[in-house]
């Protein structure tokens, strides 16, 4: 590679890097302030907490690339979570087809998601706001009140570490390597980067728009299933909670903008917004070690969304033509 | 055909295209040979546009049929013209900015293995085709809204050519090319064509024309007029069937010629990047100024720069004798400087679409009709009135969304808005497009109107017959200049061609080495 390979390397991943720093100086902190020898368990306890808000985020962020929004990936988890209370018990068998069928319940309602949006062509704000509280409802029919009974052998086995590892944190990494990194470089991957960048100059160089945002929509549903079942695990019973919902919707747009993906589409990756998980989540942690009331928290989760959003901006300024900020 | 006969690569046979009540093709047969350069002329809106459309597969014609060889095809979309080798590099980029180079390049077919996109390979075809168009500086990985517009205009060259097609459509593809550029496409596509591939050629430059062009066809109001050999015709020839309509509509009586022009805006020297070169005008009181010369010229960025839209400008404005710097639509409207611009698109620069008529109308006077920071109503009421007898504005409500009028009625909407605030100078453009040709008479007569009041009016417009009928004087832009200034008898329909495609006017003009300076 020469030196300006790694030059326009960096500067197309800027975003995630940034938020990458960002990340390391505030658990680094994190790590040096905390009362306790850094263990295994520690960084367990880390790793869990993040992990669903970052699957949550990274199913944002393939909507978010075509230029559209999902605001039902926090009801699909809610749902997928309160459907593995159900479901996902009893023998080997049994829980492995009770996981089946809640992927399956995820993938079935992005794919509802990516219809209304392709072929309705309702704008995806309020397709997916619509849609978000369909699923919400599926989810009450569920499990009405609290509670229900999830695989304690599957949990146990998920929320602990291998080798030192958190086991939450490599099914992230297994999540980037085997679904993230192969959809990027398919020609679905590349259609939603190109719909997101300029939809008609992709539909004039005859990509299939509609295909590649339809699978953007699909997957959303998949991987936000997969938070909701870690959710579940997590927690080893199932609640529908709409603050809970909601919560980590917002949390998945703020996710997705710290970690450089553009909510004006084109450019990200899900990468960014894993480390954009992890930044949101190590606030909390910042200020416990600091001793400072948690209710501070959603403060600073807003003034690190805020400059993350700034660093964004930037591009305003080079805008010759005033006519065209406002487009 | 003079090399004999050859057969098609493609043929229309009775191709024709409506819009609403607009026809944009009509009853169309054309084809186009393998191993040629053909070139497409006409005016604006003659329908070479959506003739190339047809054939890219972007619109579907209401009537005929397409063939590629002896095979009738149906393209419901650009992925099935494609299919058949048809690959187009269009006026309005089709490149996605956030994607790099090779992306952009590999976007239709790119090379697989796996399943997945191979990168390698796709980088090492990027570069291949980046050199094979003279780019080889640029690096594949680059993302193109990085790059200048030139240089997007030869990736865009380079993405066709990287879909080995056999039919390859240029659609003023060179409009924003460098000279060395320009050279460098001329010879790949004579390559090409030696090669054995059909090339449609659209391009409002003569002298590419001639360079370049085995045959051309000439289009006129969506009807293909004439096909012949290049150089079977002279410029005067081809000038004259491109044009060929007659007047219809009745313009004011235009006032007799002045001795002097009081001057009450004057720009000397505007630069602005790339699209407005050492541009200088003069408009005086009472006088409707016309800006000609065929679409994307630099017309509206001028318009622009006057309002004080663009950032960045160079040159100097005087208004009244007094050196003056606008600042933005703020400034420009204010008493002081009294400035109003009647945008093209009125959908999204001139109309709030979903708010009322009333509001609409007395938007740009706000702060005149509000002396304490509250918006007296009952002087509102008068003036909205006023504005809509004067400009005879067909409304039921006044509380209506002004998208429920019609097209011509929301013109007069958005003319009526600005000419509540009373501007001295007004700057239109084309104010006329798209509406129907009762409201375009009284918005004529309106303008003359204002200009006999004393102000000052500078009035773009795509229809020549417009420019001919209402302006007292006439600049020609070509490529972001002004290359002529008509005035008087010289406002007529082949001088106002021959200078928009920028031809040298000996014939049309016997004074044509002393046009360019004011008249």
């Amino acid at each position: 590679m020469t030196r300006r390979d790694v030059r326009l390397l960096l500067a197309r991943n800027r975003g995630p890097l940034l938020a990458l720093g960002v990340f390391a100086v505030m658990f680094g902190v994190f790590l040096h302030e905390h009362p306790r020898q850094i263990s295994v368990n520690l960084l367990t306890t880390a790793s869990n907490k993040a992990v669903v808000l970052a699957l949550v985020a990274m199913a944002q962020t393939l909507p978010v690339l075509t230029r559209g929004l999902d605001l039902s990936v926090g009801s699909i988890m809610t749902m997928s979570a309160c459907a593995s209370s159900v479901l996902v018990n009893g023998s080997p068998s049994h829980v492995a087809f009770g996981i089946v069928l809640v992927l399956f319940g995820g993938l079935a309602a992005g794919t509802i998601n990516g219809a209304i949006v392709v072929f309705g062509r309702i704008q995806p704000i309020i397709a997916t706001l619509a849609t978000g509280a369909v699923y919400f409802g599926v989810a009450l029919l569920l499990r009405p009140s609290p509670g229900g009974d999830v695989s304690e052998g599957l949990s146990n086995a998920l929320t602990y570490a291998v080798f030192g590892v958190p086991s939450t944190f490599l099914l992230l990494i297994a999540v980037l390597l085997l679904v993230w990194l192969p959809f990027r470089h398919s020609v679905l991957g590349r259609g939603c980067y190109a719909a997101g960048s300029a939809e008609g100059a992709a539909y004039m160089s005859g990509v299939r728009v509609g295909r590649s945002k339809m699978a953007a929509y699909m997957l959303a549903g998949l991987l936000s299933a997969t938070a909701g079942l870690l959710l579940s695990l997590v927690a080893l019973s199932g609640e529908a909670s709409a603050p809970q919902s909601g919560a980590y919707t917002l949390n998945s747009i703020a996710s997705v903008v710290i970690g450089g993906t553009s909510l004006f589409g084109g450019s990200g990756g899900m990468a960014g917004s894993v480390i954009g998980a992890f930044v949101l989540r190590t606030i909390g942690d910042l200020l416990f070690v600091f001793d400072a009331p948690p209710l501070w928290q959603p403060l600073f989760e807003g003034i690190i969304l805020l400059g993350a959003v700034s660093l964004g901006a930037a591009r305003v300024l080079r805008i010759k033509n005033r006519l065209e900020l406002f487009t | 055909m003079t090399s004999g006969p050859r057969t098609p690569f493609l043929r229309m046979e009775g191709v024709s295209k409506r819009y609403g009540g607009v026809t944009a093709l009509e009853d169309v047969n054309f084809a186009c040979v393998p191993a040629s350069i053909h070139a497409v002329l006409g005016e604006n809106g003659a329908g070479k546009s959506t003739l190339i459309k047809i054939i890219a597969g972007a619109v579907q014609p209401d009537e005929g049929r397409l063939l590629i060889g002896e095979r009738t095809v149906r393209f419901t979309s650009p992925v099935d013209a494609a299919r058949e080798g048809i690959a187009c590099i269009f006026q309005e980029l089709s490149l996605m900015p956030d994607l790099s180079i090779a992306d952009n390049i590999c976007i239709t077919n790119p090379p697989q293995r796996f399943g997945l996109i191979d990168r390698r390979a796709q980088f090492r075809r990027a570069e291949a085709l980046l050199a094979r168009v003279g780019c080889a500086d640029l690096h594949p990985l680059e993302l193109v809204k990085n790059l200048p517009l030139s240089r997007r205009q030869m990736v865009e060259i380079a993405k066709a050519l990287g879909r080995n097609p056999r039919l390859l459509i240029l659609d003023e593809a060179t409009s924003a090319l460098t000279a060395a550029d320009v050279e460098k496409v001329y010879a790949i596509l004579r390559e090409m064509r030696n090669e054995g591939l059909a090339i449609l050629y659209i391009s409002h430059r003569m002298h590419e024309i001639k360079a370049l062009a085995d045959t051309c066809s000439i289009f006129r109001n969506g009807r293909h007029v004439e096909t012949y050999a290049q150089g079977s015709h002279d410029d005067e020839e081809i000038v004259r069937l491109m044009i060929g309509r007659e007047l219809k509509l009745v313009y004011p009586p235009k006032p007799q010629q002045r001795s002097a022009i009081d001057p009450v805006l004057e720009v000397r020297h505007l630069s602005w990047q790339q699209r407005l070169a050492d541009v200088s005008l003069t408009v005086g009181r009472g006088e409707i100024l016309g800006l000609g010369g065929l679409d994307g010229q630099g017309q509206r960025e001028l318009l622009l720069a006057l309002f004080g839209v663009l950032s960045d400008q160079r040159g100097d404005m005087q208004m009244n004798g007094a050196p003056i710097r606008i600042s933005g639509p703020a400034m420009a409207k204010s008493t002081k400087v009294g400035m109003a611009l009647i945008p093209e698109d009125r959908k999204t620069e001139g109309l709030m679409l979903p708010m009322s008529i009333r509001d609409n109308l007395s938007l740009a006077v706000l702060s005149k009709l509000s002396p304490r920071g509250v918006v007296d109503r009952a002087q509102e009421a008068r003036h909205v009135d006023d504005a809509v007898r004067s400009l005879r504005i067909r409304v039921d409500d006044l509380n209506n969304p002004v998208s429920s009028l019609s097209g011509g009625n929301q013109q007069k909407v958005v003319i009526g808005k600005w000419l509540m605030t009373a501007a001295r100078i007004v700057l239109l453009n084309d104010p006329t497009r798209g509406i129907d040709v009762g409201t375009k008479q009284e918005i004529y007569e309106l303008l003359r109107k204002l200009a006999d009041a004393g102000t000052a009016i500078v009035f773009y417009s795509t229809d020549y017959d417009e420019l001919i009928g209402m302006c007292d004087r006439v600049l020609i832009l070509y490529d972001g200049r002004i290359v002529r200034e008509l005035s008087g008898a010289m406002i007529n329909e082949r001088s106002i061609v021959a200078a928009a495609l920028n031809l040298s006017d000996k014939d049309a003009s016997p004074e044509a080495a002393s046009v360019g300076t004011a008249a």
